[in-house]
């Protein structure tokens, strides 16, 4: 594939104009081609990126730019008990989420991949609670979960087994529970359809081999299936941690934050202070806050791909 | 690592039309009928009932009578024998619904269109022209896919409010492809690296620039990764909510999950008809593509994943 980087660079004749040799030199030639996305996201993702960390510095509120204070603002939240229980929150959130998309998501690619009838349609029906936007899908839960008229309590109170109404998003524990269910709700279709495809790599002659060596199905996942996985498990992990960490949308309509910031994440806290209050330097403050959570999972995902390589065989390159 | 993703992207596309070698039948007989009911469909009736309750209490609250939304001990409150359009037609001729609709249909339409016109560029420069540095963009690129948005838009706000963009479509035009282009690249990079580059040679040999290759042999050749990475990134625009919600002000202007957020929360008790109605009808057309596009949408998905 390189014979054809070397080929278009050839040596421009003699007798030919600037403009010619920019349209024939490869590296200007691309630099052209890159242009459109480089400016996206140089404009709107990196400098906003160092824009924040620079705004969580100084005391910048909407419509005034605000002056350097050093490090005011994150000592203003380290004594801030409100921002150490969204870092509880979220991190509670996070960690309890992740592991049972992990597990249900897990259970249900290998359901999937199982001999089904209407195999394609069960598949693409699994995938609806992710196509559906997500905020959308929290009013129904935000119905479902109703104080008065929710449909869970009606069931449990027919079935006999309450006697009252649950306050679903009324009670701290019950509502960090609640967003904690609508979430795994939304994002084990995800796990569960990538692991899924990860599953279908899989040779079947190793399950064969090791059914006629006389494993049980739990030695099978812990041997073969498992092993196999690893790779792709780390990246889609990664993603759904990295995604649920940030999370605000099933929070702000479900709880916006509350009940006594029962639910308060670090993405919804920093709305509140920067959008609602007008302090953006604060806002900025908790958001730079979340890039070492952030940064930390990357790099967890990063050593999980290093695996891959020696485990499938492949040399490192 | 190139090589090794061809036979990934492909299979990733058959996940779901089941094209990939089925070789689950093979050791089936291993299990008895009642052991395969009690150990799989079984969990798995569980499981699709848990994930598809929420859609069907959705589109019933938005079909009942008022009465009936509320009493559950004289109506049964899993069906109705007299379903009303009342919901849906007052969301559609009483509330701008059919203005956000619009909305969000333009803003996302637009923004896909600029990302994956600018991916396509600059997925192509990556793989094929493979200019110095190539590599450490394709991974910066990456790490631009992990930067979520809700640690952007507070500088974002900022930034929109300078360049004059606040309340406009355009600030979520012109944020989305932050979202929309580290994905695509990523996926079309894949696409790209299937397409032989003997095509390419033989095109450059008969002095195609560089223009004409992209446009006369790698695109058309693309075609299943465009409309993957078209539908996905449509997919998202529409599902997002953080920028629009934080750059956008007057009512007209906000996009279907603002708007039903912000304006249809009222004291009023009997609100629900209209709330799940305008729910509904936000989720039906990215539902009827879905259901056109599955395969595009799960290989768009399972592909960005693997790597």
């Amino acid at each position: 594939m390189s014979d054809l980087a070397i080929n278009t660079s050839k040596p421009v004749p003699l007798g030919t104009t600037t403009w010619d040799r920019l349209k024939v030199n490869r590296n200007w030639v691309s630099f052209w081609f890159m242009l459109p996305a480089a400016a996206f996201l140089i404009l709107f993702l990196a400098y906003p990126l160092g824009l924040g960390v620079w705004l969580s510095f100084t005391d910048a509120r909407i419509g005034r730019s605000g002056i350097f204070i050093g490090l005011e603002n994150y000592e203003w939240l380290w004594d801030d008990s409100t921002f150490w229980l969204s870092v509880f929150n979220t991190l509670l959130y996070t960690i309890v989420a992740s592991a049972v998309k992990f597990a249900v998501g897990l259970y249900l690619a290998l359901l999937l991949n199982e001999n089904l009838p209407f195999k394609a349609l069960l598949r693409a029906v699994v995938l609806i609670p992710f196509i559906v936007p997500t905020v959308l899908s929290a009013i129904a839960f935000w119905w479902i979960y109703d104080a008065q008229f929710s449909i869970i309590s009606w069931s449990l109170r027919h079935l006999g087994l309450i006697s009252g109404n649950i306050d679903f998003l009324g009670d701290m524990w019950n509502a960090r529970w609640s967003v904690i269910f609508a979430n795994i709700w939304r994002g084990v279709p995800f796990v569960a359809i990538t692991l899924l495809a990860g599953l279908q790599t899989v040779s079947p002659s190793l399950y064969e081999a090791a059914t006629i060596d006389g494993a049980s199905r739990l030695q099978i996942f812990r041997h073969i299936t498992y092993p196999m996985l690893t790779p792709i498990i780390a990246v889609v992990m990664t993603f759904s941690v990295l995604f649920t960490f940030t999370d605000f949308q099933l929070i702000w309509v479900l709880t916006r934050g509350g009940p006594v910031n029962a639910t308060q994440l670090m993405a919804t806290l920093s709305y509140q202070r920067a959008i609602l209050s007008g302090q953006l330097g604060e806002g900025a403050a908790i958001s730079t806050a979340m890039i070492p959570f952030l940064l930390a999972a990357i790099l967890i995902s990063w050593f999980g791909l290093q695996r891959r390589k020696w485990q499938q065989g492949e040399s490192n390159d | 690592m190139t090589e090794a993703l061809v036979p990934k992207l492909a299979s990733s596309k058959a996940v779901l039309t089941g094209t990939a070698p089925d070789h689950s039948e093979g050791m089936s007989y291993l299990q008895t009928l009642p052991q395969r009911l009690l150990t799989i469909y079984l969990p798995l009736a569980i499981i699709l009932m848990v994930l598809l309750f929420p859609f069907y209490w959705m589109a019933l609250t938005a079909i009942k009578p008022d009465e009936q939304l509320l009493d559950l001990d004289r109506f049964s409150p899993f069906w109705t024998w007299n379903p009303t359009f009342k919901h849906i037609h007052k969301l559609l001729f009483e509330t701008a619904y059919p203005r956000w609709l619009w909305n969000t249909m333009y803003v996302a339409i637009s923004a896909t269109v600029l990302s994956i016109a600018a991916s396509v560029l600059a997925a192509y420069a990556i793989v094929r022209l493979r200019y110095r540095g190539a590599q450490w963009i394709g991974g910066a690129i990456f790490l631009a896919y992990l930067v979520p948005p809700s640690i952007l838009f507070i500088p974002l706000s900022s930034v929109v409010f300078t360049y004059g963009l606040f309340d406009s479509p355009m600030a979520l035009i012109l944020t989305y492809p932050t979202i929309l282009i580290p994905f695509s690249t990523w996926l079309l990079m894949g696409y790209f690296k299937t397409i032989p580059f003997e095509l390419e040679e033989c095109a450059l040999i008969d002095g195609a620039s560089r223009w004409q290759i992209l446009t006369k042999i790698v695109l058309p050749l693309a075609v299943p990764g465009l409309i993957s990475a078209f539908i996905f990134c449509f997919t998202l625009c529409w599902n997002e909510f953080i920028y629009a919600l934080t750059f956008l002000s007057s009512t007209q202007n906000k996009t279907v999950p603002v708007a039903i957020v912000n304006e249809f929360v009222d004291g009023d008790i009997y609100r629900w008809g209209s709330l799940m109605a305008g729910a509904l009808v936000g989720s039906l057309p990215l539902v009827i593509l879905y259901a056109f596009f599955v395969e595009h949408y799960v290989s768009a998905m399972t592909g960005a994943v693997k790597e």
